[in-house]
C-alpha cells in the first residue's frame, strides 16, 4: 500500500541521524516493497515539497535472449567443434548436422579462436580440428554475468560485440527532508464543497492550487458545421444590406434558364457534357414562357436591342435539356423575369446555395459547392455603384482593400474579377466575380431599357477554408470530413 | 480560358521595352489578361519527364516563356502577334492597323467551288490568301500554335470550324470543295510518306494517333467525307482531320492559301479573319489580304474574307451613364483608340469639339475592326472605355436603391431549427446531394423500382458517386459514421439539407424538399434516446406529432437508432 510505504519512508527520514535515506533501492528491499511503488511515493512527496530527491544511476550487464540459450546449452562454437570428427568434414555436411544459426555463428567463432581450419588441399574444402579439445569460455563468462559478477573489460567488450550481453541502467534515489517535511502528510483539498462551508472546515484546509495549464473537460453539447456557420454570417450581411433571399431550392434546372436566358450561346464550352451534369430523368423540360422563349431565340440568332447577336441557329431541343444547375444565376434569371412580368420595381436579391459541376474532385474542386450571389436591379446603375457595393460587402467580411481586373463572362459586360488583400495571407487574391448583366439578357425579359443589374458571385467554400485554415476542400464538405474538425472549429469571426 | 505560351524576349522585342515579371503582371491586370506562369521549354519538359531522360532536356531551350491567360472571347490574342499588337495599341505605341483586301482590279480572283454534297457533312467553306509572307522559326511556330488554339476554343475541337493552310506554290486554283465516299479519297496525308484511303486513314488514326483520334468521330461514320482538291486533283485537305502532304507549308512558303470548313458560317468567318489579321503583318504588303471567291452550291458568289469594319451606334450618354463618368467625346475617342476601336464623332459632337464647347449628348459611330468579333453591343464598347479608363480609377458610389432585406421563410426556419438541434447535443454534418444508386436505394433496402421511389438521374457521371440526386439524407449520415469509426461513442449527428424528388407538376419535372436527419450511434440501439428528441423537435416546431413507427422495421435495426424527420419543414 502506498500509504504504508509513505508512512515508513517519512518515519525513517525522521529517525535517521542525518535526515536522509541514502538509497531508495535499499529502502525498498528493507521494507520488502517493489522499488517502482516506492518511486511513486517519492515523486508524490517531492511534488508536495516534503522531501528532496537526488538521482543515483546504476548499471550492470545482463544477458540477451540469445545468451540465455547459450547459458544452458553451451556456446555454438563448442557445439560446432564437437561436431567436427578427427578426420575432418565438408562444410556442407557440417551445416546439415547443425541448425543454421549454430553452424554460421559457431564456424565463425571457432575459426577466430583457431580451433578449426579450412583445408583446401584436396578438392572440396574440409573443416578440420586444429586443437584436440576445447573449454567453453563463453558459457563460463555468461554464467559469471548472470551471477552478477564483474568481467574484465576485454571479455565484456567481446560479449557485447557478439550481442550476448547488454548494459541495463536504472535509477534509485537519495532522499532527504524537504522544506515542508512532516511525518504525516497534510492532504490538500482539491475542491471547495458546500459541506466545507457549512461545517467551517474550509478554514483549516490546505487547498491544492489550480492547474491552469491542464486540459479541461470537453463541452458535451452539439456543434454547427463551419461552412454553415460562415453561411449564416453571409446571410446576415446580405439581409442587413437590404437584400431579399431568392428561392434557390431547385437543383434541377433546364438549359433554358441555366444558359439560354443568360445569353450563353448553345455552343459555349460550359454547355459541354464534361462541364455540366445533364439528366436522363427528368431528361427535358417542356413548359416555358413561350413569348419570352421566342425573344431569347431571336436575340441569340440575330440580336436586336442594339446587339449583333451570335449568328447561329438556336435550337429549342438544346434549351429543353435538363441539368443540375451550374450556378445560382439560373435562379436570378427566373427572379428578374418574374420582376419584369410583375411590373418593375427596384430589387436587391441574394442567395447562397449549392451548384453542380461535372469536374474531377481534387484539393480545390468538388462536383458540388456553394455559390454566394448578390444582385441589385434598378434604373441608372453604374459600374461605380457596383464597385462601391462590393467595397461595402467585402469590408463587412473583413476585406477592406479591393481591386478590380477586367474579365470575360458571357452574361455580364463589363465584367470584373474581384481581388482582395488578405491581411492573414499577406497577399492579393481573387475573391469573386462581378459585372453588369448584358442588355441581351435583360431586354428580352421585358425590363425597361434604363434598368440595369449589377451582380457578383463567389464560392462559400474558399473564404471558409481561408478562415479556418483548411487547405483541402474534401476536409470541409462531404461524409469523409472528420467530426473532430467540426467539433473543434471556433465561432465565425468574419470581419469582427 | 485559353492559356497562350509566348517567348518572353520576343514579346518584349515586339513591345519595344523590357518589363520585370511584376511590371508585366501589372500591365496584364489592367488589360484583363493574366500572367499565369513564368517558365521555359526546359522547365516544362523537366516537369513532364522522368529525371533520367536528360537528352531531351539538354536540347530544350532555356528561353523564358510567359504563359498568359486570355479571356475566352479574345480570339485575336491567341498568339504572340495578337498579344503584342493589343498591348502596343493599349500603351499608345501603335495605331490600330487598317486591315484591307488587296486591290484585285484586272486580276482574276482565286476560286473555290462548293459541291452540293458537302451539305451532308460540313456545308460551309471560306478562304483567303496571304501573299509574300516571311516566316522564320518563331513566326512559323506561332502560326501553327494559333491554329491549334483556335481549334481548341472557338472551333470547339474542330466540330464547328477546321482550318487548313497550304503552300500556294504547290497547288493551283480553281479549288473545289467536295464530299465523296471515303473509299474514293486516296492521298498522302501530312506527316506520312505513303498513300492512304480515307476510311483506312481513320482507322489508322484511331489506332495510332493520340492527337488526331479525337477528331475522327466527327466524320468517321458519314457516308461522304469532305475534301478540298485543286485544279489538278491534288488533295489539299480532308477536313476536319488532316491536310495533304503535297501542299504542306514550310519556312520557305511565301504565298499561303487558308481555307476554313465549317458547320457554323459565322464562326468560320471569325476564324478566317483572325488568322488573316494576325499573320498579314508578315505579308509583302502588311495587313493586306488577297480575297478568294467562293461559289456556293447554288452557284452564288461570295468573296472572303470580309475585313470591313463594322459600325455600331454608341451614344456617348450611354457610356457615361453606365460608368458613372462625364467624359468628353474626344476623351472617349482617345480611350477607345487604345482598345483598337475608331470613333466617328457625330456632326454635332464634332462641331462641339471643334469650337471647344461642351458637347451635347449624341450618337457616335464606333467602327469595330475584324479582329474584335467579341464586340456585339454598345455595352462591349462601354466596357472597353472602362478598361482604358481603368476600373480602379472609377468613382465609387453606393446605389440609392431602397429595398427591404428579407430571408426566405424556409431558410429562416432552417436556421432556427439547426440551432435547436445543435443545442440538443447533435453535431452538424454536411454531405453531398449526389450519390450512387446503390447507396440511395439498395443499401437502404429500398428498391428503386418500388412505386414512387425514383430519383433524378444523371446521364454523364464521371464516377458512380454521382449517379443520382439523393432522395433521402440517411445514407450519407451513415457514411459519415462509417468514416468516423475512431470517434468515441455515442455519435450524435444531424443534417438539414435538401433532397430532390421527381415531380411531374414542376416545369423541370423535379423539386427539392428540405429534410432533417438525426442519427444517434451508440453501443446499444438506445431507442429511448431518440424518441424524446423526436418529441422535442416536434415541440420546437410546434407541429402535432404523428406516428413515427416504420412498419418495415427498416429504420430501427441493430445498434443504429435513426430518426428521419420529413414532415415538419415543408413550407
Amino acid at each position: 500500500m502506498a500509504a504504508d510505504i509513505e508512512q515508513a519512508l517519512l518515519q525513517q527520514l525522521a529517525d535517521s541521524a542525518d535526515g536522509s535515506i541514502p538509497d531508495s533501492g535499499d529502502f525498498a528491499t528493507a521494507v520488502s516493497q517493489d522499488h517502482l511503488k516506492v518511486v511513486g511515493v517519492i515523486k508524490s512527496l517531492e511534488a508536495a515539497e516534503m522531501i528532496t530527491v537526488e538521482d543515483i544511476s546504476h548499471s550492470r550487464f545482463v544477458l540477451t535472449s540469445e545468451a540465455q540459450a547459450y547459458l544452458s546449452a553451451g556456446s555454438p562454437e563448442v557445439k560446432l567443434f564437437n561436431a567436427v570428427p578427427a578426420d575432418g568434414i565438408t562444410l556442407a555436411q557440417l551445416k546439415s548436422q547443425l541448425p543454421g544459426d549454430v553452424s554460421d555463428v559457431g564456424f565463425k567463432q571457432a575459426m577466430q579462436q583457431r580451433w578449426v581450419a579450412l583445408d583446401k588441399a584436396a578438392g572440396e574444402p574440409r573443416v578440420v580440428r586444429k586443437v584436440d579439445s576445447v573449454t567453453d569460455g563463453a558459457q563460463a563468462q555468461l554464467a559469471a554475468v548472470a551471477a552478477g559478477n564483474e568481467l574484465p573489460k576485454a571479455e565484456a567488450d567481446a560479449l557485447k560485440k557478439r550481442k550476448l550481453i547488454k548494459l541495463d541502467t536504472w535509477k534509485t534515489y537519495r532522499v532527504a527532508k524537504g522544506a515542508k517535511f512532516a511525518t504525516q502528510r497534510k492532504r490538500q483539498a482539491t475542491e471547495l464543497t458546500s459541506e466545507m462551508i457549512a461545517s467551517g472546515s474550509w478554514r483549516s484546509k490546505e487547498f491544492k492550487p489550480f492547474n491552469f495549464n491542464s486540459m479541461g473537460l470537453p463541452p458535451s453539447g452539439g456543434h454547427l458545421h463551419p461552412l454553415m456557420k460562415v453561411r449564416s454570417q453571409y446571410r446576415k450581411i446580405f439581409v442587413a444590406m437590404g437584400f431579399q433571399e431568392m428561392p434557390t431550392n431547385n437543383y434541377v434546372e433546364s438549359s433554358f434558364w441555366n444558359f439560354d436566358s443568360l445569353f450563353q450561346p448553345q455552343q459555349h464550352p460550359a454547355r459541354d457534357a464534361h462541364d455540366t451534369f445533364f439528366l436522363t430523368s427528368p431528361a427535358a423540360s417542356d413548359t416555358f414562357p413561350e413569348d419570352y422563349l421566342a425573344r431569347v431565340k431571336a436575340v441569340h440568332e440575330h440580336g436586336g436591342h442594339g446587339s449583333a447577336g451570335y449568328g447561329y441557329c438556336w435550337k429549342r431541343s438544346e434549351a429543353q435539356k435538363n441539368l443540375l444547375r451550374t450556378h445560382t444565376t439560373a435562379v436570378s434569371s427566373r427572379m428578374l423575369y418574374k420582376l419584369a412580368q410583375e411590373g418593375f420595381k427596384p430589387a436587391k436579391y441574394f442567395s447562397i446555395d449549392r451548384v453542380f459541376r461535372n469536374e474531377a474532385v481534387d484539393r480545390t474542386h468538388l462536383a458540388e459547392f456553394h455559390q454566394v450571389e448578390g444582385l441589385v436591379c434598378d434604373r441608372g446603375l453604374t459600374l461605380g455603384h457596383l464597385i462601391a457595393t462590393l467595397q461595402e460587402f467585402f469590408s463587412r467580411l473583413g476585406m477592406k482593400e479591393l481591386r478590380f481586373k477586367p474579365a470575360f463572362n458571357p452574361y455580364t459586360e463589363p465584367s470584373m474579377e474581384i481581388f482582395g488583400y488578405s491581411s492573414e495571407l499577406g497577399k492579393w487574391m481573387e475573391v469573386g466575380n462581378s459585372g453588369m448583366f448584358r442588355p441581351e439578357m435583360l431586354q428580352p425579359m421585358g425590363l425597361p431599357p434604363d434598368v440595369n443589374v449589377i451582380a457578383w458571385g463567389l464560392s462559400l467554400e474558399r473564404p471558409t477554408m481561408i478562415l479556418y485554415g483548411i487547405d483541402n476542400i474534401r476536409d470541409l464538405f462531404g461524409h469523409k470530413v472528420s467530426l473532430s474538425m467540426v467539433k473543434s472549429n471556433p465561432i465565425c469571426r468574419m470581419g469582427l | 480560358m485559353p492559356i497562350v505560351g509566348v517567348n518572353r524576349d520576343r514579346l518584349f522585342e515586339a513591345l519595344g521595352r523590357k518589363y520585370t515579371d511584376e511590371e508585366f503582371d501589372q500591365l496584364c491586370f489592367e488589360y484583363g489578361i493574366e500572367l499565369d506562369d513564368v517558365t521555359s521549354e526546359r522547365e516544362m519538359i523537366r516537369k513532364e519527364l522522368s529525371k533520367d531522360d536528360a537528352s531531351a532536356l539538354s536540347e530544350a531551350s532555356e528561353d523564358v516563356i510567359y504563359k498568359i491567360d486570355i479571356p475566352a472571347n479574345r480570339y485575336d490574342m491567341l498568339c504572340l502577334e495578337g498579344i503584342a499588337r493589343a498591348l502596343n495599341i493599349f500603351k499608345g505605341r501603335l495605331e490600330a492597323p487598317q486591315y484591307r483586301l488587296a486591290d484585285m482590279k484586272g486580276k482574276p480572283l482565286l476560286q473555290l467551288v462548293v459541291k452540293p454534297e458537302t451539305a451532308l457533312i460540313r456545308p460551309y467553306v471560306v478562304a483567303a490568301v496571304l501573299r509574300g509572307v516571311t516566316f522564320d522559326a518563331t513566326r512559323y511556330t506561332s502560326f501553327i500554335d494559333l491554329q491549334d488554339k483556335l481549334h481548341q476554343n472557338l472551333c470547339r475541337q474542330r466540330s464547328l470550324v477546321a482550318i487548313g493552310t497550304h503552300d500556294l506554290a504547290k497547288c493551283r486554283g480553281p479549288f473545289s470543295y467536295e464530299a465523296l465516299p471515303p473509299a474514293d479519297i486516296s492521298f498522302v496525308p501530312l506527316k506520312q510518306t505513303q498513300k492512304f484511303r480515307a476510311d483506312e486513314l481513320m482507322e489508322h488514326y484511331l489506332a495510332n494517333d493520340q492527337k488526331l483520334k479525337k477528331f475522327v468521330p466527327l466524320i468517321k461514320d458519314s457516308l461522304v467525307y469532305p475534301a478540298i482538291y485543286d485544279a489538278d486533283r491534288t488533295l489539299l485537305s480532308l477536313p476536319p482531320i488532316i491536310n495533304g502532304a503535297a501542299t504542306a507549308i514550310s519556312l520557305e512558303t511565301r504565298d499561303v492559301f487558308i481555307e476554313c470548313t465549317a458547320t457554323d458560317l459565322t464562326k468560320a468567318k471569325v476564324v478566317l479573319n483572325t488568322v488573316c489579321a494576325m499573320f498579314a503583318e508578315y505579308c509583302a504588303q502588311p495587313y493586306v489580304v488577297e480575297p478568294v471567291e467562293v461559289i456556293d452550291s447554288f452557284g452564288e458568289s461570295h468573296v472572303y474574307p470580309d475585313l470591313a469594319p463594322r459600325q455600331i451606334d454608341v451614344p456617348l450618354d450611354y457610356i457615361n451613364s453606365r460608368l458613372g463618368l462625364q467624359l468628353e467625346p474626344s476623351t472617349v475617342a482617345k480611350l477607345l483608340r487604345s482598345m483598337q476601336l475608331q470613333v466617328e464623332l457625330s456632326s454635332a459632337a464634332a462641331a462641339a469639339a471643334a469650337d471647344g464647347s461642351s458637347s451635347s449628348p449624341g450618337s457616335d459611330l464606333v467602327s469595330v475592326p475584324p479582329t474584335r468579333s467579341d464586340i456585339l453591343h454598345a455595352c462591349d464598347v462601354m466596357e472597353d472605355v472602362a478598361i482604358a479608363y481603368g476600373y480602379n480609377n472609377l468613382s465609387k458610389q453606393i446605389p440609392t436603391t431602397v429595398t427591404q432585406g428579407r430571408e426566405l421563410p424556409l431558410n429562416q426556419l432552417t436556421e432556427l431549427l439547426r440551432q435547436e438541434v445543435a443545442l440538443a447535443g447533435y453535431t452538424e454534418i454536411l454531405t453531398w446531394a449526389l450519390c450512387s444508386r446503390a447507396e440511395n436505394f439498395d443499401a437502404m433496402r429500398c428498391p428503386e423500382s418500388a412505386p414512387g421511389s425514383g430519383a433524378v438521374a444523371i446521364g454523364n457521371p464521371q464516377t458512380a458517386e454521382f449517379e443520382v440526386c439523393r432522395t433521402t439524407l440517411l445514407p450519407s449520415a451513415l457514411k459519415t459514421i462509417a468514416a468516423n469509426k475512431r470517434e468515441p461513442l455515442p455519435l450524435r449527428l444531424f443534417e438539414l439539407s435538401d433532397v430532390v424528388l421527381l415531380d411531374a407538376e414542376r416545369d423541370v419535372g423535379a423539386r427539392n424538399e428540405r429534410r432533417l436527419v438525426v442519427v444517434h450511434c451508440g453501443k446499444a440501439s438506445e431507442f429511448e434516446v431518440i424518441v424524446p428528441d423526436d418529441l422535442a423537435h416536434y415541440q420546437v416546431l410546434n407541429v402535432p406529432r404523428e406516428g413515427s413507427s416504420d412498419s418495415s422495421g427498416r429504420m430501427l435495426t441493430g445498434a443504429w437508432g435513426v430518426l428521419s424527420f420529413n414532415q415538419a419543414t415543408r413550407s
